[in-house]
């Protein structure tokens, strides 16, 4: 496969999964906000922490207002991680190989397009409720994933579009995690009450694990939550279960056997994987949640400069193959 | 949706006689229209817009980096054409690229046509699409223009005129394809009762006359594009994935001990064939534009040695000049030894001191045509022009007589076309059917039918507020 494809297929993978995690953050931060008591005052700050680009809200706007934080998250052509890039940068990623996708991908991911574009210009972060829209381009991402599960050949660009989107997945999970660091509680001794645990809640929902938590470890309990969602083997969005997906592919993209490397993506990806699978939720507490959350994302952007690499820029994958025989 | 009101003007209407008579083929069409509220025609053609948008069938102008993208208007009525005039399309066309083709190889090789003064030397010569380091290259299986894409016109004599020969890459088959899928929608039943021509395999087509000029047996194709910029980006990466065959860009590729490789994630992979749609002087910087971006450095020398084939071949171009044009009718003769079955439109050069004179005395009542322009661009229409513009065009011939060439003013054919307040009225066409040169010379039965939306307006281009229409070729 033509390695300017791949990069296309893989960013693909990523900006659709970034859209649609945007699209959870802001629909459960609203939802936790109705749930809040009164005296309370409803808190947008956080989401704007987690996606790392308070930087440049602060350049934007000021204070923390909720039209402010859902038009920069959502809408804002300034932001290259808003709802309306990542939506736009898929489709730019989608039109230069379009050949290389079926026609009813191209065609919904067209339209999920236009559907944003009208939302933006329909001013919809000015609603008092915005969450239709929310709900909508969740939908749309996931048709989308429903297509290409049922008619897109398991080749090349195939396990490259996995493999972005999975990345991306881990990173955004872990993210979601990191949201009840910056969320504060009004008081330390707080912790434990129901405002806490409505807190967790509102996390596990963002990310559809709610039921899934709550049959596999029954109460609410800080530490168990974080183990679920970074650890855990089963659930298909916890950082771990990512991370072990994303190897997957390097492996089917190589075609080597599904242990050990043959280039350094998967070198840097099966150091992750199995620093994840042998880590205990106690060591993550130790260390810090946060700290520890922040190295995950690190290590997950090193994979793609690693993938970037190897299989993107030929040239220099030419000369790292060279360096690794002498 | 009642034609009662529809007016035929002094030019020729493809729907109707000057009596007002409808014409045989259009017949079942005009009994459908009887049945069709205005209101369901208006639908149809919403839903036809509606459809072109969501399959992106859209191209870009670029005004600040978010792009405009715009769609070219599918009118819902046909364009039809009977099958015997369409036979003489397809005998006269054929005659016509054969000829065209025998030139090329001959400029570049005997220059027999120069010696025997059938073209003036410094004409073809003097080209600036005339390509020195092509001076004695045949290519693969002696085929220049693979693929062609001719403009033709009907005046009010009811005959086809050839405007334009369209040797370099012409755009627009993806319209004549998809258009087709559009309409079929809207009226399904007619498509059976009236015998309508299939376009649909001209992907296939395509390709096989792309693996026809490579030596290898199963050779590697790709389609080269200037990148997602360009206007037609739509076409080339449609075509692309209709013949299931890489897209690929300059970046993608390059040259190796004179052979052309694809760098993909698994290394270098030889390509065979490209069917490139990126200017002949931009393919490659090292033998033409230096400066070019979008080529690939040392193709042409991969070219030469015989390791790719390259449609259409480089320095095609040379043969669709239109100063080169007014020669073609006695190129047929020259090289064939037949009479022309398709006519030019009478073609004054003015490069000749006669011609220029006339064209000078003459410009309120012609169209002066650029030589080398394309697009509807560099063009002045007398009887539509002001004193100033003739003036301006006086002394812009006066000053480079070579690059400008003039044609009486022809009436084009009308075709009813649905407008958005007053109904059906008729709309100026040209006619581009595409032509393949493989194993054989074929015209896709089809066109695209181009039709200038404003009143009156004879300029078909899309650049300039042209639209299109499905052209059905009927097989009785």
């Amino acid at each position: 496969m033509l390695s300017r494809v791949a990069n296309s297929m893989y960013w693909l993978g990523r900006y659709l999964e970034r859209a649609e995690n945007y699209a959870r953050f802001i629909d459960v931060n609203f939802n936790l906000m109705l749930d809040l008591p009164p005296d309370l005052k409803a808190q947008w700050e956080p989401l704007i922490y987690i996606t790392g680009d308070e930087h440049l809200y602060k350049q934007k706007y000021t204070g923390f207002d909720r039209k402010d934080v859902v038009h920069f998250l959502a809408f804002d052509k300034d932001n290259p991680n808003s709802i309306l890039s990542s939506i736009s940068f898929a489709r730019e990623n989608a039109r230069v190989i379009r050949e290389n996708l079926t026609k009813e991908t191209w065609e919904n991911l067209n339209e999920l397009y236009h559907f944003v574009q009208r939302r933006s210009e329909k001013k919809d972060w000015i609603k008092d409720d915005p969450r239709a829209f929310f709900e909508s381009v969740k939908n749309q991402v996931l048709l989308l994933y429903g297509l290409a599960e049922s008619t897109v050949a398991r080749t090349e660009g195939w396990y490259f579009r996995q493999l972005g989107m999975n990345l991306e997945r881990a990173d955004k999970t872990s993210r979601i995690v990191d949201v009840k660091y910056h969320i504060l509680l009004p008081a330390p001794t707080l912790v434990g009450t129901p405002l806490d645990f409505l807190h967790w809640t509102a996390l596990l929902k963002s990310v559809t694990a709610f039921n899934t938590y709550r049959r596999l470890y029954g109460n609410i309990e800080p530490a168990k939550v974080v183990e679920f969602l970074l650890l855990n083997k089963y659930f298909p969005r916890s950082a771990f279960y990512c991370i072990r997906e994303a190897e997957s592919c390097l492996h089917k993209i190589s075609g080597s056997s599904d242990s050990g490397y043959q280039n350094t993506a998967e070198k840097a990806v099966g150091e992750l994987r199995s620093r994840l699978e042998f880590t205990d939720v106690e060591e993550i507490i130790q260390v810090g949640l946060h700290e520890y959350i922040d190295k995950l994302q690190v290590k997950i952007n090193q994979i793609s400069d690693k993938v970037n690499t190897n299989f993107f820029q030929i040239k220099d994958n030419f000369i790292t193959q060279n360096s690794l025989q002498e | 949706m009642d034609t009662k009101n529809y007016h035929v003007g002094d030019n020729f209407d493809e729907m109707f006689t000057k009596e007002g008579q409808v014409r045989p083929h259009y017949a079942d069409f005009l009994k459908l229209l009887g049945k069709t509220s205005a209101k369901r025609m208006s639908h149809l053609q919403h839903s036809a817009n509606k459809t072109q948008v969501a399959m992106g069938m859209t191209f870009n102008v670029y005004h600040d980096n978010q792009g405009i993208e715009k769609i070219l208007h599918l009118d819902i009525v046909p364009r039809i054409i009977p099958n015997a005039e369409w036979k003489k399309l397809e005998a006269g066309l054929k005659q016509r690229i054969y000829a065209l083709n025998l030139f090329i190889q001959d400029i570049y090789n005997d220059q027999k046509a120069l010696k025997d003064k059938i073209v003036p030397v410094d004409l073809v010569l003097g080209s600036k699409d005339f390509l020195k380091p092509c001076i004695g290259m045949t290519p693969p299986k002696g085929i220049w223009c693979h693929i062609t894409g001719t403009d033709l016109v009907r005046n009010n004599d009811g005959n086809y005129y050839i405007l334009e020969d369209n040797l370099r890459c012409p755009s627009g088959v993806s319209y004549m394809l998809e258009s087709r899928e559009i309409i079929k929608r809207a009226y399904p039943d007619l498509f059976n009762q009236l015998g309508v021509m299939p376009v649909s395999d001209y992907p296939v087509k395509l390709l096989k006359m792309l693996q026809y000029i490579s030596n290898k047996e199963k050779p590697v194709v790709g389609v080269l594009t200037p990148g997602i910029y360009n206007s037609a980006y739509f076409e080339h990466s449609y075509l692309a994935l209709q013949m299931g065959v890489e897209l690929v860009s300059g970046v993608d590729l390059l040259v190796k001990d004179k052979k052309v490789y694809m760098q993909t994630t698994k290394g270098l992979e030889q390509i065979d064939v490209l069917y490139r749609r990126i200017d002949d002087t931009f393919l490659d910087p090292l033998t033409f534009n230096p400066i070019s971006m979008l080529g690939v450095p040392g193709i042409f020398q991969a070219y030469k040695a015989g390791n790719i084939a390259i449609a259409n071949a480089p320095g095609t171009g040379v043969a669709d000049d239109k100063a080169v044009y007014a020669y073609v009718p006695r190129l047929i003769k020259y090289y064939l030894g037949e009479d022309p079955i398709l006519e030019n439109v009478p073609t004054y050069l003015c490069r000749e001191e006669k011609d220029r004179q006339y064209v000078l005395d003459h410009i309120e009542d012609l169209v002066v045509k650029e030589t080398n322009a394309a697009g509807g661009y560099g063009m002045l229409i007398g009887p539509k022009s002001t004193k100033e513009e003739h003036a301006k065009f006086r002394n812009l011939i006066k000053s480079n007589p070579t690059n400008y060439i003039a044609q009486p003013t022809l009436s084009l054919s009308t075709v009813p076309t649905l407008t958005e307040n007053e109904g059906l009225q008729g709309r100026h066409v040209d006619l581009r059917p595409y032509i393949l040169y493989g194993e054989d010379i074929e015209v896709i039965p089809g066109a695209l039918t181009r039709v200038a939306l404003k009143k009156g307006s004879l300029v078909v281009n899309s650049s300039q507020g042209g639209g299109s229409k499905d052209t059905w070729v009927l097989y009785g």
